[in-house]
């Protein structure tokens, strides 16, 4: 005790008189509980991070699989003639996919030209007419929309554009993969406006911006890449639906980009050929496959490196 | 302000008509203005007039009317939905709230800043300066012009050297002063009449506040400016005279000296030396 204190100096105040050189029971359980309880934390948040780490993995392993079955199953028959030639009768070998490929940008071309328009302008609609009752009605209606079954869609589209129409037509499948894109744009298009500050809105207004302009010059401007971004998703989306161009397509063993007839597309083609009896079609429909995701791929990167602005509210 | 050098004539005055005496100085008047948001009267029955060439503060605690009233000056007030206003303001004799007068054309001649900076992002600097001169249709400036406009007003809001060598870069790149200093240029460079600081220095460091103050000091060569401050400092520092606002009320206006060393009003006498606010 004596030297305990001697070690502590002088300024030290006098100890209880009951206190023991050693510490308590007590204090020792305090200490080891306190070790306890860091050690338990440690402990968690190692777990914590593994399990967090793990499902980040296992959430872009499907991709990856997906990705390496394509390749292995596909990329064989991968070749010139697969993005130069048209499908061969069935049990001849050779052949691609050429008009397909056509087809499907064609119809992606055809469907952002009546989606994007439509969606951007909803959106900006909804952004700058908060709470009124048609935007709160349109903003419910464009989420039901967003929940309708693909295959729905492409009856409705049958129902009123092929039947009137009397044949199958690339534009009937353009349209009802845009109305697919509707919502989905609405819906980012109005988030991403909305995340423009209105501060932004009212420096344009009081430089004597009239309000189109701002909406136009200034907040769609700043929300572009954010806009972009959904747009691409929509797109994504759209490339690889098969439902709708079964009632509106058709799909079409020969060359054709005309909007006005039946056109080939990549997921009619992957699906027939898949459910076909004959090896080399079904390697076809693989090499379709990977050639769709390289597609959606291109695209998304082509997109947003065009728009990718010097500056901006960032793209991502 | 007592000992006021005579002033150089204004150029247009010399081919407008000899103003009646004393209101030759006048340039905003605003007479008896009610500003509402829905059935609150935030500002009540306001008549103050801002002189050309000098700098007026406005003063007051939170909520007391004072950026509303400034809002009201430009016809910002007006884009909040559910906003009117009542009374009338007056710009060289015109009415701004009279029928047939556009809320747009308001504004060209009366620039405002806010009180957090606000750049455009998606523009460059220059972009930024531009941005007032891009929608004046068929007066629009030459590309050549809108650089002469754009160095001048930069060099007008005290920035040129800072960004000269880098006018195509990003306006979100400058410091939170910069950003301001920017706006001001901005608001410059349509050549505005008035000028209206909704509290320019409120989130900029004392450095940057300083320099937007000396700023605001050199501003008044030429035009007429109105500062809505929360620091009384600050309103002595820059202004030739201060009004003193109340819950929505005009309690007085008078000459920056004297209002801060002789106020009229005990409230007024009140609220400078820290009773309440």
């Amino acid at each position: 005790m004596m030297d305990r204190n001697a070690s502590r100096g002088p300024a030290s105040p006098p100890k209880p008189p009951l206190r023991t050189t050693r510490p308590s029971v007590m204090q020792r359980a305090a200490a080891e509980r306190a070790q306890t309880t860091i050690g338990r934390r440690r402990l968690v948040n190692v777990v914590m991070v593994g399990v967090t780490f793990g499902a980040a993995i296992l959430a872009t392993l499907p991709l990856i699989f997906i990705l390496g079955h394509l390749i292995a199953a596909g990329a064989s028959s991968i070749n010139l003639d697969f993005f130069t030639q048209i499908p061969k009768p069935p049990g001849e070998a050779g052949g691609g996919m050429a008009n397909a490929i056509v087809g499907s940008l064609v119809l992606i071309l055809a469907a952002s030209a009546f989606g994007l328009p439509i969606g951007i302008g909803a959106g900006l609609y909804l952004a700058e007419n908060r709470g009124t009752h048609l935007a709160n009605a349109v903003r419910f209606l464009s989420d039901v929309l967003n929940g309708l079954p693909s295959i729905v869609m492409g009856i409705f589209a049958w129902q009123f554009l092929v039947k009137p129409m009397g044949k199958f037509t690339a534009l009937a499948g353009g349209i009802a993969l845009g109305a697919m894109m509707i919502p989905l744009v609405t819906r980012t298009t109005e988030e991403m406006i909305r995340i423009v500050p209105v501060s932004l809105r009212e420096a344009a207004l009081a430089l004597g911006y009239s309000r189109w302009r701002t909406s136009l010059v200034v907040v769609l401007r700043t929300a572009l890449p954010g806009i972009v971004t959904g747009a691409l998703v929509a797109v994504s989306r759209i490339a690889g639906e098969t439902a709708p161009l079964l009632f509106t397509v058709l799909g079409n063993q020969f060359w054709s980009a005309s909007l006005r007839g039946p056109i080939a597309a990549l997921p009619l083609q992957i699906f027939n050929f898949a459910i076909s009896p004959y090896d080399q079609q079904h390697s076809l429909a693989w090499a379709g496959a990977l050639v769709l995701i390289g597609i959606v791929l291109i695209i998304s990167l082509a997109a947003r490196f065009a728009t990718r602005s010097r500056f901006g509210l960032g793209g991502d | 302000m007592a000992t006021e050098p005579p002033r150089a004539p204004v150029p247009t005055a010399v081919t407008a008509p000899p103003p009646a005496a004393g209101t030759e100085r006048r340039r905003l008047e605003v007479a008896s203005l009610s500003a509402y948001y829905g059935h609150a009267e935030i500002v009540r029955g306001v008549s103050i007039t801002f002189r050309d060439r000098e700098v007026t503060a406005i003063i007051g605690p939170s909520g007391c009317g004072k950026s509303t009233l400034l809002r009201c000056l430009n016809r910002m007030h007006e884009t909040v939905p559910t906003a009117h206003v009542a009374g009338s303001v007056s710009l060289d004799g015109r009415d701004i709230y009279a029928k047939g007068v556009n809320a747009i054309e308001v504004r060209r001649h009366v620039g405002m800043v806010f009180q957090r900076p606000t750049p455009f992002p998606t523009m460059s600097i220059r972009d930024n300066v531009a941005a007032g001169l891009q929608i004046l249709g068929r007066d629009k400036p030459s590309r050549a012009e809108t650089d002469h406009i754009v160095e001048d007003a930069l060099k007008r809001a005290a920035l040129w050297d800072e960004v000269s060598t880098r006018l195509t870069d990003s306006a979100i790149g400058l410091s939170g002063g910069q950003q301001q200093r920017l706006c001001i240029a901005r608001a410059l460079a349509t050549r505005p009449a008035v000028l209206l600081l909704d509290e320019p220095t409120a989130s900029l460091d004392p450095i940057s506040t300083q320099k937007v103050e000396e700023l605001v000091y050199e501003l008044r060569r030429d035009m007429t400016v109105v500062i809505v401050t929360h620091n009384m400092q600050q309103a002595a520092r820059v202004s030739d005279r201060t009004a003193f606002m109340l819950t929505g009320e005009l309690v007085e206006i008078a000459a920056t000296n004297t209002l801060f060393t002789t106020p009229s009003d005990s409230r007024t006498e009140a609220y400078i030396t820290g009773r309440f606010g």
